[in-house]
């Protein structure tokens, strides 16, 4: 549905976006990560037709964004960054402009706005005027804009940015669901439990460039301690464990990593096998899936800082 | 065509959901009588006629208009709309024409209300009444050409204040271009043919026709092309600002 090549944007001799190229298939909810200042932003802005690209370019639903704006803007609802609205709408007032700049009118605009009400909770503030409301239901109502026309392709920057614990899981569910509903979804974050939560697969951006891009699972293993044995045993020492590998002392417990990745698989096996030659006793043993957040940290860094 | 309907009548309800209209229309309705009756000589002329109140026009609209226009794209730069709005299935010129033309409708209301001074007028003496029409016409041709160079101004800043003061500072000299005053201070020492080209220029000159009663194709041109000439302008202003 959304098909970026080579994407660059200049400001100045700033290069904000360097070279991105992915695409985006219905069905697929992209996880969009970077540190501040990445590019995350203006890549959207990019993809929704705000901002021209300096280079590169953007097709959605198979129409140019450049050169077939409007056909490709019908595809598509945003949820901008901040989620502004027009302070001296109601709520309703400013879901049937949205309608009606897309193109809804009579039973249609009528039926779209009652599922994004429902969708995005809005019952009580229907005839509130927007700067009176809070920074949840403000959200809410820009994702409900977002919405309104039942887009093929959303892409939302920082959707869950501000919102209280409940309303990011609301938020994340909704996100879930309508990937399920065979559209392709972009959000930005840099919360990365959101990664988990909500996304079939992530790209994580830093000063510009694409430096990992997979599945949630994938971006974990890239992790140093994907794949690492941790052991918290009675009677364990590191002088043993380390004839399976490279040996960490935790407090209390340790942590084996392997030799090489290929025998990952065996060393929980390896672990075991020792415990129960040694006659030590488990308090407590796991394998590491990996975290993202040190994967995040160790590519987005800069060389210098790293470790 | 809807796409601008909807938009013209979001701007619309907007200004009349805020009390800044109508102490707006108030205020102008206010400096309207005051500049006529009182300032501007009405009864003292002897004559049935409305020069006293389109007389000051040119110098009411220049501080007025660009109060109406100066929130028109500013607002929308510092609130964040701007990139919701150009996100829509909108084309940017539709935007900039239904922005415009909301305020100038707000402005022909403003205008209409003005009523009561035809009526006075009729009631006290027997005026030519198709002068009145005219009048009336390029008062608001007028006001279109101030509020589109507010437009303009407006698009350039985030700044509600900054608008309004560049686009104070433009209708001004549109207005001393063909200033009696200026234009006798320039007489003095350049040619006649430069004199009348600074003052073509000039609001005031093609205005002064439609106060007479005459409706020029060439007046009109002149005030359709300044509408024109500051929509386009706000147009590359706002390409600029997306571009980066």
């Amino acid at each position: 549905m959304i098909r970026i090549d080579n994407l660059v944007k200049s400001f100045g001799a700033k290069r904000a976006v360097d070279g991105i190229s992915f695409t985006v298939e219905r069905g697929e909810v992209l996880g969009f990560l970077g540190p501040n200042g990445a590019g995350k932003s203006t890549t959207m802005r990019m993809i929704t037709g705000f901002m021209p690209p300096t280079e590169g370019s953007v097709a959605v639903g198979g129409f140019d964004v450049a050169e077939s704006p409007l056909e490709a803007k019908r595809l598509i609802g945003y949820l901008p960054e901040n989620a502004a609205a027009y302070p001296d709408m109601t709520v309703e007032g400013f879901l049937n402009f949205a309608a009606e700049l897309r193109g809804l009118s009579g039973a249609a605009r009528r039926k779209g706005l009652h599922r994004v009400i429902e969708r995005c909770f809005l019952d009580a503030v229907l005839h509130q005027s927007i700067d009176t409301l809070s920074k949840g239901y403000k959200h809410r109502t820009c994702l409900a804009q977002a919405l309104i026309h039942d887009p093929d392709v959303l892409i939302m920057d920082e959707p869950t940015d501000g919102l209280d614990p409940n309303q990011k899981h609301e938020v994340r569910n909704l996100i879930r669901e309508l990937g399920r509903n065979n559209k392709a979804i972009v959000f930005s974050t840099h919360i990365l439990e959101e990664v988990d939560a909500a996304c079939t697969r992530a790209i994580i951006i830093d000063r510009g460039r694409i430096v990992a891009n997979g599945t949630p699972e994938e971006l974990r293993a890239m992790s140093e301690i994907a794949g690492a044995v941790t052991l918290q045993a009675r009677g364990a020492t590191a002088e043993r464990l380390s004839e399976l590998g490279r040996v960490e002392k935790l407090n209390g417990a340790f942590r084996i990593y392997p030799k090489d990745k290929s025998r990952q698989a065996q060393l929980a096996q390896e672990v075991v096998e020792m415990v129960n030659l040694h006659g030590w006793k488990v308090e407590g043993m796991y394998s590491e899936r990996g975290e993202l957040d040190e994967v995040f940290r160790r590519i987005t860094l800069p060389d210098t800082v790293k470790k | 065509m809807r796409v601008v309907f909807t938009i013209v009548k979001r701007e619309l309800v907007s200004y009349f959901s805020s009390p800044v209209a109508y102490v707006f229309l108030v205020i102008f309705l206010l400096l309207t009588g005051f500049f006529t009756f009182t300032a501007g000589n009405f009864f003292e002329r002897g004559e049935a006629s409305l020069a006293a109140f389109f007389g000051w026009h040119p110098w009411l609209y220049l501080v007025l208009v660009p109060a109406v226009g100066m929130r028109l794209w500013a607002e929308e730069r510092r609130s964040g709309t701007l990139e919701l709005l150009l996100t829509m299935p909108v084309a940017p010129w539709q935007a900039i024409v239904a922005k415009f033309l909301a305020s100038w409708i707000f402005i022909g209301v403003a205008l209409a209300l003005t009523f009561p001074a035809v009526i006075t007028v009729n009631v006290l003496g027997d005026p030519d009444n198709g002068m009145i029409v005219a009048g009336y016409l390029g008062s608001f041709f007028l006001a279109g050409a101030y509020l589109a160079i507010t437009c303009m101004t407006s698009a350039m800043t985030r700044n509600q204040v900054v608008a309004f003061i560049l686009s104070v500072v433009l209708c001004l000299f549109l207005i001393l271009a063909g200033f009696n005053p200026v234009t006798d201070l320039l007489a003095r020492w350049a040619n006649p043919a430069l004199v009348d080209t600074v003052a073509a220029f000039s609001v005031v000159t093609h205005f002064d026709g439609f106060q007479r009663g005459v409706i020029d194709l060439r007046d009109l041109v002149f005030f359709l092309s300044v509408i024109g000439f500051a929509l386009f302008a706000t147009g590359l202003i706002i390409r600029g600002h997306r571009a980066g």
